[in-house]
């Protein structure tokens, strides 16, 4: 028996989302009472592998076939699924995230298992096996049941947060075959290396309320001032706008996302933008409308023009940063 | 071309949240329901495709209660050819998958499309889980879509970018925003025609459920917005650091 969590690299790096993975396996097999077996596939450093013995994987498999070199969810299904049955799994943990999405519900339908997207915290109980879920875009939970023997449980990013829990790194090579497939990577275009608004703590979203596309200028200040952990985000009429790339729009049909702090300047808080945020730990607002919805899901606002606010708030900002 | 969309059947995206039934279900009193966003541009996609490639058919799909048709008849309204419900109201994504990947076997789509996920539970499994049932190649979250004579041409987003893929038909594709700039708006001879195309409803397959929803909760209530004078940010910054202890 194990709980088995898979472990996307990038560019054979881990990131805080894989050690976050590992230290929810990490709980949910100390509920079980069982080990976790921690699946990377990827030509990663010892080191990197060694990293997730950190957070309490009890032994690191590691699928290093060069024919996996490209992410194919047919054949990434097939190995995960052969290390599950390896390994005994009785758990299986992903990330909610756009890769694992393409692989998980094939892993599932191969090993018969209930699957769970979205999981928000531990299992409530393991007999019967309840886990909390996000439902209607963040809008609701769901408790969910899961009536299978095998479990699969996919965690929102910065749902769970990080527990160090140092194990003996123990590492096993694991391979397997690629299964029949006839898709081709043609291309992959890389974006100019900022982060993902999933990743970053602190996001700086402007709306309708910053005007036009140049404006957003004041928000790439505010975010680098802030370093490397933010960056900028948008609603959905500023992506259809096109002010600001689709990758950046926050919301029901946009990404959800849970940073430590959320900026939402010159966005009125229509409830679909909201869905996409109520997961973030501290949201301010900067709205020139003291009714608009985005007050009521704020923990601190502002009332002004962000175009008056925003310049007035980066310099406070800098001093503040100089000074700490 | 044969295309397949698979719908949900999903509150509006305006719609506010709540539940009855010792909050075991959804309260649909008074609600509007839609075709879920994500399939409503993958309809619209696969639609603008059908009418430049003649005798090109598609097939919209729904596993749903009667309650569902008037979503269904939209589909044909905006362009679909002929509309599937599967007669089922199952608790769980795998049961759907099977029930679509079971009638999909026999009819032999080129291409099966999907939303990237349905806007209620969002658990984006069904369209991939379909592939899977299906023994067939797959890309999930689509923001680009050709769909040429041999092959598939599919642009989806990853982590830091963009990824293009050329699959072989047949093929599942989930899509997602950008895959059609706007959702097809129905013109009024699109309404009326719909009304005489065929809607075949289908027996489901007996399937028990993985999974089932014991009950839902709303987010707790934040507290009071504080709030300080725009000529003050040096005590929001002040706050954020001592209070919130954020920065």
């Amino acid at each position: 028996m194990s709980v088995l969590v898979y472990t996307e690299n990038w560019d054979n790096q881990f990131k805080k989302l894989s050690f976050e993975l590992v230290s929810y396996a990490s709980s949910v097999a100390k509920q079980l009472n069982t080990n976790v077996v921690a699946l990377s596939i990827g030509a990663l450093s010892q080191e990197q592998l060694a990293s997730l013995s950190q957070y309490g994987a009890d032994k690191v498999l590691s699928l290093e076939n060069p024919d996996f070199k490209t992410f194919n969810a047919l054949q990434y299904a097939k190995a995960i699924t052969e290390a599950a049955q390896q390994e005994k799994a009785e758990v299986l943990v992903f990330a909610n995230n756009i890769s694992t999405r393409a692989v998980a519900p094939r892993v599932a339908v191969k090993l018969d298992a209930g699957f769970v997207s979205g999981c928000v915290s531990l299992p409530e109980s393991i007999s019967p096996f309840v886990v909390t879920k996000k439902a209607f875009s963040g809008k609701a939970m769901a408790k969910v049941q899961i009536n299978k023997g095998l479990k699969i449980l996919s965690l929102n990013q910065n749902a769970f947060g990080l527990i160090p829990n140092a194990k003996p790194f123990v590492s096993e090579t694991f391979n397997s075959t690629l299964a029949t497939s006839n898709a081709k990577l043609l291309e992959t275009r890389k974006s100019s290396g900022k982060m993902s608004v999933l990743d970053a703590e602190i996001l700086v979203s402007g709306g309708r309320g910053l005007k036009k596309a140049e404006n957003f200028a004041l928000l790439e200040q505010a975010s680098d001032i802030f370093g490397a952990t933010a960056t900028v985000a948008c609603t959905k009429p500023v992506a259809d706008l096109e002010w600001r790339p689709h990758s950046e729009h926050v919301g029901q049909t946009g990404k959800v996302v849970a940073p430590n702090l959320y900026f939402a300047v010159g966005i009125s808080g229509a409830i679909q933008h909201l869905a996409g945020i109520t997961s973030s730990k501290v949201i301010v607002a900067i709205n020139t409308d003291k009714d608009a919805p985005i007050f009521e899901a704020a923990d601190y606002g502002i009332i002004g023009d962000a175009l008056e606010v925003m310049p007035k708030l980066n310099e406070s900002l800098k001093t503040f940063k100089s000074k700490s | 071309m044969k295309i397949l969309v698979c719908i949900s059947h999903v509150p509006d995206t305006t719609a506010k949240i709540s539940f009855v039934d010792g909050n075991k279900t959804y309260n649909k009193e008074g609600q509007q329901f839609i075709i879920g966003p994500n399939e409503e541009l993958a309809l619209t996609r696969a639609i603008e495709i059908a009418e430049a490639q003649a005798g090109s058919t598609i097939t919209a799909l729904t596993v749903g209660g009667a309650e569902v048709e008037p979503t269904l008849r939209k589909a044909l309204a905006m362009g679909a050819s002929d509309a599937i419900r599967i007669d089922s109201t199952p608790k769980d994504a795998m049961n759907v998958a099977r029930q679509i990947a079971e009638l999909a076997k026999i009819q032999n789509y080129d291409v099966i499309l999907t939303g990237r996920e349905a806007i209620d539970y969002n658990g984006g499994q069904v369209g991939e889980m379909i592939a899977e049932l299906l023994g067939v190649d797959s890309v999930s979250g689509a923001t680009e879509m050709q769909l040429e004579s041999a092959k598939a041409l599919v642009t989806r987003e990853i982590d830091g970018g963009l990824e293009v893929v050329e699959l072989q038909y047949p093929a599942v594709i989930t899509g997602q925003k950008g895959i059609a700039k706007e959702p097809k708006i129905p013109a009024m001879r699109g309404i009326m025609m719909a009304r005489t195309k065929p809607l075949l409803v289908q027996a489901p397959i007996a399937l028990d459920d993985a999974t089932e929803v014991l009950e839902h909760s709303l987010p707790k209530a934040k507290g009071a917005c504080k709030m300080i004078p725009a000529d003050q940010v040096d005590e929001l910054v002040r706050l954020l650091h001592e209070e919130a202890k954020i920065i």
